[in-house]
């Protein structure tokens, strides 16, 4: 089996692509983070890792813009995660001045996506260890959509979706509890998602919200642990309530 | 036959041009806008060779767009004037632009400022310029009759003042020109000043 690791473009005989199989791996270890879409809004939540006493934390943005009206963000190497995103913002730029029109949320995710396919195709050169999530509003109609991307190249639309670390878990508490929602409740869906698999806690995660009028939006870790604070409250209700019906029999 | 000029004023920035699309001797559109808002704070008065100005103002437009995604914050006046002046002066040897340029915008730290930036390059920092034939008539006006310091409206007065003597003084003058201004809260623009509205179809 070790044989067939070097060149990227070698087929294993049982038809596997280890590369791009050990590239997933590398999403696997990266921190977790999670993309719900609502019916007005888009929210997206990373993981993060307790920052360096002496890190200013500001400069590590896990989720980044790519347009006015796209954001990103991404599980697994964040020097590749750099290159994709710098190149995406280009052909965002590129794509309005050829054509007039901003991107579509599902053309910029095909770019993204052709890109990391091409180093998957290529000699000399390995796949971007990331998968990413993007989300966007389509210029023209408003619609909301949340799209993911991994390191094979396919790509597809999704209601809600996790990557990175323990995102099986998160991608079960999804589909567990997902309904069509709109404003604040995807906000708290999002974070109760993340919370499944990360410490409570405003300094733990990094939250940012899209709409169609205000574009990306950090959330503030103020916002964050108050939202968190009201999730604990009522999962601390919702087992009160399930400890007190044997009671009134 | 292009008239574009500006001035600074006390906190803001004002640019007019002319709003005559011409080719040989007939006039495509007596209303095509010539200033290009570039970013929130930031305007671009071009006149010349009518496709390099499009092309050439857009391709600014969107690598300013791209500078600011990329660093999270917006290109100063004096950046986005010397990433211009360096494209121009890239190009000029090989596959020159044919554009004038006044640009014009407004920094939270150093208030308003107005570039001259002409097609080889030349890059001034102005407090009023103009370019083509008019701007003879406007910059005698404005040598005449600018301070610094000005509001609004005495600056209005100024650009008037201009448009009534280009309109009077020039052979083919332009019939409408627009105005544009930024100041703390954009740019935006301020108005219009129409001798010729295009024709209204007669109907049948």
């Amino acid at each position: 089996m070790a044989r067939y690791d070097r060149a990227i473009t070698v087929f294993s005989p049982d038809g596997h692509l280890f590369q791009v199989e050990y590239a997933l791996e590398a999403v696997r270890k990266g921190n977790a983070a999670v993309g719900v879409r609502g019916t007005d809004i888009v929210v997206l939540g990373v993981e993060k890792k307790s920052t360096a006493k002496l890190q200013d934390s500001r400069t590590v943005r896990k989720i980044v813009n790519l347009d006015d009206h796209i954001a990103l963000a991404c599980a697994g190497l964040k020097a590749d995660a750099r290159v994709l995103i710098n190149r995406a913002r280009i052909e965002c730029q590129s794509h309005r001045l050829t054509v007039e029109d901003p991107v579509t949320v599902e053309y910029i995710t095909r770019y993204i996506a052709g890109l990391q396919q091409k180093y998957t195709q290529s000699g000399g050169v390995r796949p971007f260890g990331l998968s990413t999530l993007i989300v966007g509003f389509d210029p023209y109609t408003g619609i909301p959509s949340l799209y993911q991307t991994d390191p094979s190249g396919t790509f597809s639309a999704w209601k809600a979706n996790a990557t990175g670390r323990n995102s099986n878990s998160i991608r079960e508490f999804l589909e567990k509890n997902y309904k069509e929602t709109s404003g604040q409740e995807t906000i708290k869906l999002a974070i109760r998602a993340l919370l499944e698999v990360v410490e409570s806690g405003g300094k733990n995660i990094e939250v940012a919200v899209m709409t169609k009028e205000h574009g990306l939006r950090q959330l503030d870790e103020a916002e964050i642990d108050a939202i968190a604070a009201e999730i604990e409250a009522e999962k601390a209700a919702a087992e009160a309530a399930k400890k007190a019906p044997p009671k009134e029999t | 036959m292009e008239c574009v000029f500006g001035l600074v004023g006390n906190g803001f920035a004002i640019v007019a041009a002319d709003t005559s699309a011409v080719h040989s001797i007939l006039v495509h559109k007596s209303n095509e806008d010539k200033i290009m808002i570039l970013d929130s704070h930031k305007l671009i008065a071009a006149s010349g060779e009518s496709g390099d100005r499009v092309q050439f103002t857009e391709y600014i437009q969107k690598n300013v767009a791209l500078y600011q995604f990329r660093n999270g914050i917006p290109l100063t006046t004096a950046a986005a004037a010397n990433f211009t002046r360096g494209e121009l002066a890239t190009a000029l040897r090989k596959n020159p632009y044919f554009v004038n340029i006044l640009l014009a915008g407004y920094d939270k730290e150093t208030g308003p400022s107005l570039y001259y930036i002409d097609y080889i390059a030349t890059l001034h920092k102005v407090d009023k310029g103009a370019f083509g034939y008019g701007s003879y008539f406007s910059l005698a006006m404005m040598d005449r009759h600018y301070h610094s310091g000005m509001t609004v409206e005495e600056a209005i007065d100024l650009v008037d003042k201009c448009i009534m003597e280009i309109r009077s003084r020039l052979v083919v003058a332009p019939p409408n020109f627009v105005i544009k201004i930024v100041d703390k809260d954009g740019a935006r623009e301020y108005a219009w000043r129409e001798s010729v509205k295009d024709a209204e179809v007669a109907s049948a």
